[in-house]
Order: C-alpha cells, then structure tokens, then sequence
C-alpha cells in the first residue's frame, strides 16, 4: 500500500500537472489520438458495415476475418508498423486504425443485420428510396449495437494508444515507458493510475451513451419494467 | 527466413514460456469464471453489478493492469506471477458473461424435468447444467485462449519472456524479421490452441451436431 | 391413493393459484384434471412430488404427508411426464429412459437393459436409442418421455400435458397407446390437460376445474356428459356442441344416431 501512497503523492506533484509533459497535456494527447483513430477507421468501417448489413452478404467473410485479427498481438502490429514506418506519428495512428476497425465494422452490420428483416422490406414498400431505408430506419435502429462496437473500438484503442507509446513520444504510456526504463515504479504507477482512470470513466461515459440509444430506439424497454 | 533458419531453438523455447504463462491462466479463468457466471444467473440481484464490474475490469489496459498489480499483491513487477494474475483477471472478466449467459440460455423445460424425474440439485448442475451449458461456454472459452496468447506478448514490455520478446527485441534491434516471426508464431499458436478446443467440442458434445428435424410441431408453455 | 387435503397455494406477490381443493385420487385409477390455463391444474399436479409446496393444507401419498418425504427421493419413485417429453437433449434416448435408474444407482449396464425393454413396451424400435432427442419426431419424443417416467415401475404416473407438443393424428395414437398400457400396468395416473376429450378418452375420472382450482364438477365422463352441473361445465365440456347432440332416426327398420349438424354418427344396436 506505500506503493499506492507513493504513486497518488506523485499524482499530487503540482509540476507533474503543468507543462508539455504535464498530465493534462499528455491526457490531451491521448484523447486525440483516440479521437482521429475512430474517426478515421470510422471513414472506413461504418459505410462498408452499413453495406454489409444492408445487402446482407459478405458478413461470413468480414465475420471470419475480424474474428481471425483478435488473434494478432497488438504489440506486433505497433512494432512492425514501427520499424517500416519510423518513430512518427503515423506508425501507431495506422496501427491504431487497423485495430479499430474489426470491432467498428462487426457492430455496424451485425447491428443492421439483426434486425428483423420485414422491417426494412415494409419501409420499401411504402416507397422509400433505399438510402431512406438506410438512413431513416436502418441506421437507427442498429445504433444501439452500432455504439456497442464503437465503446469496444474505443476501449481496445484507448489501450493500445498507451503500448504506442513504447514506438513513438506520444501519450500518458510516456510515463510507464519512462518509469520502466529509469526504474522508477513511482512514475510508472501514477501513469498507470491515470490510464486506468481515464478508461474507466470513457467506458461508463459509453455505457450510458449505449443505454440511452437503447432507450430512444425501443421506448418499450422503459415501460416493461414496471410490473403487471 | 534466414532469421529464422538461425534462431529457431529460441523462438521453441519463448514459445513454451509462452504456453507456460497462457495455459494456467486460461485454466484459473474457466474455474473461477463458471461459478461466478453461474452464481451471476441464479442470482440476478448480485449477478448485475457482477457482470458490470467484470466489464470494467476489462476494460483496463494491459500494461497498466501489470503495472498496477504488483502494488496491489506485493508480487515482484517482473514474475509470472503477475503475468499469470493479469491475464487470469482479463480471462474471468471476459467469460464471467458468457457463463452466466451460457446458463441462461439452457432450455427452463428441461431443467424443470430433471427435477421433475428426481435429480437432487447438484446432479442437475453436473449432469444438466454443465453439459448443456458446455457448447456456449467452450465459445467463450475460445475467445479468451485467443485473447490471452495475444495478451501474454505485452509481458514483454516489463521483461517477462514470452514470445513477444521477439516483438520488443526485433525492435530494438531493427530485425523485422524477427517482429514478423513474433506476430506469425502467436497467430499460430492462437490457432493451435482455439483448433484443440474446437475440437474438444466436437468430441465432448456429439449431440450438437445431430441432425435437428423439425419438432413435428412448436413446444408451447 | 393420493389425496389432496384442502391444499392451497399463493405465490409470493400474492396470485392465489390454488385454494382450498380437495381431491382422492384411488389407487390404479386414472383421474384427469381439466380446465383452462390458469386453473390451477399444473400446480396441483406439482404438489404431489413437491416441486410445488403448498402454503397450506396437505398432500398424502397412501396415508403419508409429501412434507415428511425427501423431495429427491420421492421424485425418484414417482414417474413424471412432461410436454414435449422433457428430454435431457445432450444424452441419447436409451440414456435418457435409463436417466432415473442410474439416479437410483442401478448399474449402467442392467439400466440400458431394461431401458431398451421399455423402448419396445411403449411402441419404439430399440434402435432409436442411440440417436438423440433432436433427432426424433415429437410424438417418438413423446413416447420416450413415457418410457422414462414407466421404467423405474413406479407406483404413480403424474402426467402434465404430455401430448401438447404434438399434431391431432399423433396425440389420437398416443392417447390410445396410454390407454393399452394402463389397462396392462394398473397405475395411479393424475393426467393434467385443457383438452375435455382427451380427458374423457383417459380418465376413469373427470375433474372439471375453474380459476383457482374450484371443482366445478367431479365424476366419470358420462355422468358430466349426461348431467353437467352448471352452465360453467356445460360449456367447457361442450354439452351444446353440436356434435355431442345426438338423436336417433328410424331408416329401413333400424335406429341411426345423427348428430346436431344432421351427420349420421353410426347404427343403434338393441
């Protein structure tokens, strides 16, 4: 427990909080990073999962793949992009959104797939185009499970962001890499204590997001509750 | 190739650290997970906050979980020990739900006529229950046997061997052939291993591959 | 005998299921408990091997409270059929028939054996028994369901909707194939259903329930036919219906029964 005590006095170590190295600031990164890797594996996987879920074909294939990538240590992708790509920016951003985008792709089409087909069919039959069905009953109502894979994606990137550290000067895994290399287990914790408290609150923050679309796609789910 | 061609009894060696490390920690997973999720499905009210906190267990990173734990436990940062507890937190928080599901989903007509034709509670657990849980819980378990031999690379960051040893030392020393032999032998183990268990479930339980013929008609009640 | 001393049942949140019911069912006899869903029957039908424990009053198997047996035991000794068979899917169906002997401790082998007599006994080639459950038809599902409820010879057969789950030509075959085994077997058999025919088919007894599980008439099936007791009965037997109305009219000499529709149902003898 001296561990901790250490750890959370170097957490309350004004000079730790100001400055390009600060806490804030390495927490800035880090939320950025995370922020354009979804974005831009988003670019990629939401209109090819909303394809996918739309025409219902090709999920076999997508489905064997991203279940094959899991298998991959995200360590490897970082180190390999690493070395062909230099201790950049671009090495862990491309690495990031190679990872992301399995978990964003599986939520988006199973999402559209899950829902019960007479559905989309009967909104074509009353005359909409099929980019209405798409945007108007398809999407919203997959957006539940749509989120679900985002909160994952997000999750899995907000990690690996922390190990790319280990590849480029970016991000709170400064502090781990830092404290591993000097052996200072202080820093190392306190940088710990950080990372695990940020994705702590993103993985409430995006539980209530999910719940919330839940509520707004099937309003029943609210009433059910009370009993007969 | 070549790289390889000269260091293929290293790469054996890493490869049997890496099983030494994964393999306990899927094993202390199942048998802590199981009755959890069971518990979780018996009992709702402590079954929900269970779950939620077996999420956000997951939830936190790797490297920041190993860092954390040896604080925690008073276990020395660079040991198996923490390698082994890290992992098996990450292997209980991922299956914890798909045990509890994996009894939920066990057919309530079926169970109620094992008790109906007289199975005392703990032989609709071993001989109900376990059984026809089994095909949802080895999924399940696949996934966490993948998900941890990927995890165990990370090890390498604080120092304890495993094949992602290949990942921080090829990179270090600029070797890519090295990081790509690290990659390509965890994906193949992932393989070996999630190859076993599917077949496990093919031998273990026969029934699921028995040809269904519609139930002449839907059971109702 | 089995017999329900003024058992009643109220499930917490208050629903009364069953009140105040009373009921002998004599020994080798068949007493069939009909009425619609929520009548309480299948309640009842729990009591007697305690998967169901009454809030109040008593269930005597030959004179002895359930209460005082232990539970496992006593299901052991009482054969339970359900809808659908209720079959443990992961087992095959001579593992299935031989489930409760091996629970008895029987030796496995000796188990099979008889299981697979028993197969033969309710009208199934032996050879299904190794297949699964999933891999039978609902009304060979059905038979299995009998065969392990009649292996372990109990003294007492409950019977919960056992033909429920099956087609209208199957569930007739069933019916009839019971109806053999009983006259060969003598068992004290509650049999639980919605269906009025089906328990007049079986039951050498009627019992018409209403909500709560309120005896709205109790006697053999003519005597309800003949007299039903109120209105209540008499629609839920369908005294009116037209083809339980019949008369007769004199052609060629001879007496033939017509019923309500004017469909000739068949010859008069004297």
């Amino acid at each position: 427990m001296n561990l901790i005590a250490e750890a959370l006095a170097w957490l309350a170590e004004p000079a730790n909080w100001s400055g390009p190295g600060g806490i804030p600031a390495r927490t800035g990164q880090h939320l950025a990073i995370t922020a354009l890797t979804i974005l831009l594996a988003g670019l990629i996987a939401w209109p090819a999962g909303v394809l996918i879920g739309h025409t219902r074909r090709g999920a076999g294939i997508v489905g064997a793949l991203t279940g094959a990538a899991r298998a991959i240590p995200t360590l490897g992708l970082l180190t390999l992009f690493g070395l062909g790509l230099g201790i950049g920016l671009t090495a862990p951003l491309l690495a990031l959104i190679v990872l992301a985008i399995p978990s964003l792709l599986a939520g988006t089409y199973a999402g559209i797939q899950a829902i019960d087909p007479a559905i989309p069919a009967a909104a074509r039959a009353i005359g909409m185009s099929p980019a209405q069905v798409i945007l108007t009953v398809e999407v919203p109502l997959a957006m539940p499970v749509i989120i679900g894979g985002l909160r994952s994606a997000t999750l899995q990137v907000v990690a690996t962001a922390t190990l790319a550290a280990y590849t480029a000067d970016i991000g709170l895994g400064r502090y781990l890499f830092a404290g591993l290399k000097s052996r200072d287990y202080t820093e190392m914790l306190g940088g710990a204590l950080v990372v695990v408290a940020l994705t702590l609150v993103l993985e409430v923050a995006l539980a209530i997001c999910q719940s919330v679309a839940r509520r707004i796609v099937d309003p029943a789910s609210r009433t059910q509750r009370t009993p007969a | 190739m070549t790289w390889l061609s000269l260091n293929w009894p290293h790469v054996i060696d890493l490869a049997r650290a890496h099983l030494l490390l994964s393999v306990p920690a899927i094993l202390l997973s199942v048998v802590i997970a199981v009755p959890v999720g069971r518990l979780a499905y018996r009992h709702p009210r402590v079954g929900g906050p269970l779950l939620g906190a077996a999420s956000l267990l997951y939830a936190i990173p790797a490297l920041p979980l190993l860092i954390v734990i040896p604080a925690l436990l008073g276990t020395p940062l660079r040991s198996a020990t923490t390698m082994i507890v890290a992992l098996t937190v990450y292997g209980v928080a991922l299956l914890v739900r798909t045990a509890a599901d994996a009894f939920t989903a066990v057919d309530d007509h079926t169970r109620g006529a094992a008790v109906a034709v007289g199975h005392s509670p703990l032989a609709v657990f071993w001989q109900v229950d376990l059984p026809l849980a089994f095909p949802v819980l080895l999924s399940g378990v696949r996934v966490v046997t993948v998900s941890t031999i990927g995890l165990v690379t990370i090890g390498a960051l604080i120092g304890v061997s495993s094949l992602g040893t290949l990942l921080t030392d090829g990179f270090q020393r600029s070797i890519p052939a090295e990081v790509t032999t690290g990659v390509i032998a965890t994906v193949l183990l992932a393989l070996l291993l999630d190859g076993l268990l599917l077949l496990t479930g093919r031998v273990a339980a026969p029934w699921t591959r028995a040809a269904r013929p519609a139930r002449g008609t839907a059971v109702t009640a | 005998m089995i017999e329900f001393e003024q058992v009643t049942k109220t499930y917490p949140g208050g629903s009364v299921a069953v009140e105040g019911f009373s009921l002998v069912v004599p020994s080798h006899r068949t007493v069939a408990l009909v009425g619609s869903s929520g009548s309480g029957k299948t309640t009842l039908l729990r009591m007697v091997n305690r998967m169901v424990e009454p809030t109040s009053g008593r269930v005597l198997i030959d004179d002895q409270d359930v209460q005082d047996r232990d539970p496992v035991e006593l299901r052991r000794s009482i054969g339970y059929v359900l809808q659908a068979g209720g079959l443990l899917p992961h087992r095959t169906v001579l593992d299935n028939v031989a489930t409760v002997l091996r629970l008895n401790h029987v030796t496995r082998q000796a188990a099979r054996a008889r299981a697979a007599e028993m197969l033969e006994r309710v009208g199934l080639d032996p050879a299904l028994g190794s297949r699964y459950p999933g891999q039978l038809s609902g009304g060979q599902q059905q038979r299995v369901g009998v065969a392990r409820a009649l292996v372990p010879d109990p003294n007492i057969l409950l019977m919960d909707e056992p033909f429920g789950a099956v087609d209208p030509i199957v569930r007739r075959e069933l019916q009839d194939e019971l109806a053999r085994l009983q006259t060969e077997l003598g068992k004290t058999i509650v049999f639980v259903t919605h269906d009025v025919d089906e328990a007049f088919r079986l039951g050498d007894e009627v019992v018409v329930l209403r909500e709560r599980a309120a005896i709205a008439q109790q006697g053999t099936p003519s005597d309800i036919l003949a007299a039903p007791a109120d209105e209540f009965v008499h629609d839920f037997v369908g005294a009116g219906r037209a083809e339980r109305v019949l008369h007769t009219q004199t052609i060629g000499g001879r007496l033939v029964a017509v019923d309500g529709t004017g469909l000739p149902v068949g010859v008069l003898e004297s």
